[in-house]
C-alpha cells in the first residue's frame, strides 16, 4: 500500500490570460482545474513552483503574484530553453501541469514597521513583484516602500501596466531605469546600471530592509553599494535561482555548501550568502 | 527458529534460495556478467558469485532504478489525463542476498534519505518489500577503506540478516530485523540454531587511515584550497564514480515522448557534469571540472555530515576501482587528512 504522496505529480492549471510583457517575456495567469485543489491550496511571498509542459518537461520560476490574492497563480518566464519554448506555444485555454509551492518565504512579518527598498533587474522583478504586492495589500504595516527597477531596454521592462499605477501612487516610490542606450526618445525615467542608481539615489538605510534581486552582476555590484549606504547584510535579502529539478531538496543540483537553495532557499540575506561558497 | 544465531551450510542455504525463487520471490544476488560483477535477477542458484570482494555496481537501483517512470500523461480533447506510477507499483518481495556489509550500510542510508521530508512512495515502496541478506568480508583490496569511514567488515546496519563464512563450508548467522526473521523461518531446518559465536577471527582486519572526523574537521575550511585542482586535473567528468556509489542519490527529471503522449522520468545524474548546475542563462556555478570533484568530495565528507551528522560514504572503493583516469578516493582522503591545511576563504 502507497502512503506517501507522489511529490512529482502536479496539479494540472488551466492557463486563464496570457500577457506578453516583452520581446520574449510573457505572464501566465493559472488556474486550477480541480477547484478544491485550488481553494486548498496556500503559499507565501518568496517561494517557487515547477511549472511542465507534459512531454516537454519542467522549469523552475517563483509565483509572481501576491498569496493576498488567491483567485489565480500568475507566472512570468522568458523563452530561453526547451520548456519555457513549449510553454510560450501555448494558448488561452490551454492546460499545464504545476508542482509547488516550494522554497522558504520572505520574512515580511519581520518587516512590520520598516521602510522596505526593492531593487529588481531585468526578468528579476516577477520573484520581487510577489513581495511588493504583498507589502502593498497590507500598506499600513510598513513605512516607506521604494522600488527601484532597471532592465536593459524599455522594451524589456516587464509588468509595464502595473509600473504606470506604480508610479501614480502616493504611497510609494518608483524608480525605473535602463542601461545607457537602452532609452527610447520619450523614455522620461532614468538612464544608468541598477547599481549606479542606488548610489544616486542614496536611498536611507536606517529601519530599512533592502530586497535585491535580479542577474549575478548586478546583485554582485549592488551589494558593495547598499553596504556603503550602510545597510548590514542581515538588513538585505535575496531570492537565488540554481537550477533545480526535484524542488524538495533531493534532486542535489541546487546543493551550495550544506544548503539547498530549493528548501533551505531561495530567499537568502546577505549575511547567509556570506557564508556559503560563491556557487550560485 | 527462536534463536537469533544460527549456522547453515552452503549446500543448505543454496537449498533455501532456490526455494524463494519457487514460492514466488525475486532473489537478485551478484553474478558475473563477463568480467565483470553485477547485482541481477537470478532464476539458477548456481550463478550466484560468492568469492568476490566487489561487485562493480551498487544493487542501489533495487530502490533506486536508474531511470524511474513517475508520470505518464496523455492529451485528449482538450484534456491532460495523468497516471501516477506511484500508484501503479507493485514491487515484488524481493531477496538481495550476497551483499557486503557495506552496502547494506549505504542502502539503509539511502532509503533514509529519500524518506526523509517529502517522502518518495518509490523507493518506500521498494524498501518495504526488501530483505538484505549480507555476507561479512573476509578478504578486502587495496580500494577498500570501510573502516576509515566508520563501518566495519561485519557491519550489521541495513542488513536483515548478516552470514559471516566460517569453517567447513558453513556460514554463522545472526538475524537483526523482522524481515530476516521471516526469511529464517521460511528456511525451517536448513539453519541451525546456535549460541552466539564470537566470529571476528574470519573478519577481515583492514587499517583505518583516517576518521570520519579528521576529515570533515579538515574540510571545514578547505573550500579555496588548491589540492582541489592538483587533485582533479585527471577527472574527465565521466560520473562513473557517481554511477557506481552505493549513496550517490542525486537525479535528473526528464521528459520522453510528445505532447500528447510521454512518460516524465527519474534518471540518475552526477554532479560531476557540466550541465548538471548549468543555467539557462549559461551561467555555471561550477563551470570547471575541479569545481565539481570538489562539491563531490564537500558533499559526502562536509555537507553530508552537516546536515545529517553522517558520511556519504561507505567506503566501497567502487569509485576509484572503477575511474578510467585512476583517481582514488581513498589516497585523495588521505592527503587531505594529512597535508591540507586551513586556507580563509579569498571573499
Amino acid at each position: 500500500m502507497m502512503s506517501t504522496k507522489n511529490v512529482y505529480k502536479p496539479y494540472l492549471m488551466r492557463i486563464v490570460k496570457i500577457i506578453d510583457e516583452a520581446p520574449g517575456v510573457k505572464t501566465f495567469r493559472l488556474q486550477f482545474l480541480n477547484e478544491e485543489e485550488g481553494k486548498s491550496f496556500t503559499f507565501k511571498a518568496g517561494q517557487f513552483a515547477e511549472y511542465s509542459v507534459f512531454g516537454e518537461g519542467e522549469s523552475t520560476f517563483c509565483i509572481a503574484s501576491s498569496p493576498t490574492r488567491r483567485e489565480f497563480i500568475e507566472c512570468t518566464f522568458r523563452q530561453t530553453g526547451r520548456v519555457t519554448k513549449a510553454l510560450a506555444q501555448k494558448e488561452e485555454g490551454d492546460i499545464i501541469g504545476f508542482r509547488g509551492p516550494y522554497g522558504n518565504v520572505f520574512p515580511i512579518d519581520e518587516w512590520k514597521g520598516k521602510n522596505l527598498l526593492f531593487i529588481a533587474g531585468g526578468i528579476a522583478l516577477p520573484p520581487m513583484r510577489c513581495v511588493i504586492w504583498n507589502a502593498l495589500d497590507l500598506r499600513d504595516w510598513f513605512e516607506n516602500i521604494t522600488v527601484i527597477y532597471g532592465a536593459r531596454s524599455v522594451a524589456d521592462l516587464v509588468y509595464k501596466y502595473e509600473l504606470t499605477e506604480w508610479s501614480q501612487r502616493t504611497d510609494m516610490k518608483l524608480i525605473t531605469t535602463v542601461d545607457p542606450g537602452g532609452e527610447t526618445p520619450d523614455w522620461n525615467g532614468r538612464v544608468g546600471f541598477v547599481p549606479t542608481i542606488v548610489e544616486q539615489e542614496e536611498p536611507s538605510s536606517t529601519n530599512t530592509i533592502a530586497i535585491v534581486c535580479g542577474p549575478p552582476i548586478m546583485i554582485k555590484y549592488t551589494f558593495p553599494v547598499l553596504e556603503k549606504l550602510g545597510f548590514t547584510p542581515n538588513a538585505i535579502f535575496t531570492t537565488l535561482e540554481n537550477r533545480m529539478k526535484c524542488g524538495v531538496g533531493k534532486c542535489g543540483r541546487c546543493n551550495v555548501g550544506p544548503v539547498y537553495v530549493c528548501k533551505d532557499g531561495p530567499v537568502f540575506t546577505y549575511e547567509q550568502l556570506l557564508a556559503l561558497p560563491a556557487e550560485y | 527458529m527462536s534463536h537469533r544465531t544460527f549456522t547453515i551450510t552452503h549446500e543448505n542455504l543454496l537449498d533455501v534460495l532456490t526455494n524463494t525463487i519457487a514460492v514466488g520471490n525475486r532473489l537478485v544476488a551478484p553474478v558475473r556478467r563477463g568480467k565483470k560483477l553485477f547485482f541481477r535477477d537470478v532464476q539458477e542458484v548456481q550463478s550466484i558469485v560468492f568469492d568476490f570482494i566487489q561487485s562493480d555496481e551498487s544493487p542501489k537501483d533495487l530502490v533506486f532504478p536508474r531511470v524511474e517512470p513517475m508520470l505518464a500523461h496523455e492529451y485528449n480533447a482538450g484534456n491532460v489525463y495523468l497516471i501516477d506510477f506511484a500508484e501503479k507499483l507493485q514491487p515484488l518481495p524481493t531477496i538481495l542476498f550476497g551483499t557486503r556489509p557495506c552496502d547494506a550500510v549505504a542502502l539503509s542510508l539511502l532509503i533514509e534519505f529519500f524518506n526523509e521530508g517529502v517522502g518518495d512512495p518509490f523507493v518506500e515502496q521498494r524498501a518495504e518489500n526488501l530483505t538484505i541478506i549480507s555476507i561479512a568480508c573476509t578478504r578486502a583490496d587495496s580500494y577498500c577503506f570501510c573502516t576509515s569511514v566508520g563501518v566495519s567488515p561485519n557491519d550489521s546496519r541495513g542488513s536483515d540478516v548478516l552470514l559471516t563464512p566460517i569453517d567447513n563450508d558453513q556460514y554463522y548467522g545472526i538475524v537483526l530485523t523482522e524481515k530476516g526473521n521471516a526469511f529464517v523461518k521460511k528456511g525451517g531446518d536448513n539453519f541451525i540454531p546456535s549460541e552466539p559465536k564470537d566470529v571476528a577471527q574470519y573478519i577481515v582486519t583492514l587499517r583505518e587511515e583516517f576518521t570520519p572526523q579528521e576529515i570533515t574537521q579538515r574540510l571545514a575550511n578547505a573550500f579555496n584550497h588548491p589540492l582541489w585542482m592538483d587533485a582533479s586535473l585527471r577527472c574527465i567528468g565521466c560520473g562513473t564514480c557517481t554511477y557506481v556509489c552505493p549513496l550517490c542519490s542525486c537525479f535528473d527529471i526528464q521528459d520522453e515522448g510528445t505532447q500528447t503522449k510521454g512518460v516524465r522520468l527519474r534518471c540518475w545524474d552526477s554532479c560531476g557534469f557540466s550541465l548538471f548546475t548549468l543555467h539557462t542563462s549559461g551561467h555555471n556555478p561550477r563551470h570547471i571540472q575541479s569545481e565539481r570533484w570538489r562539491q563531490r568530495v564537500m558533499h559526502k565528507f562536509s555537507y553530508i555530515p552537516q546536515n545529517r551528522n553522517l558520511l556519504g560514504c561507505v567506503g566501497c572503493g567502487r569509485c576509484s576501482r572503477l575511474c578510467p583516469a585512476d583517481m582514488n578516493l581513498k589516497e585523495h582522503l588521505c592527503t587531505i587528512t594529512k597535508e591540507m591545511t586551513e586556507v580563509k576563504a579569498d571573499r
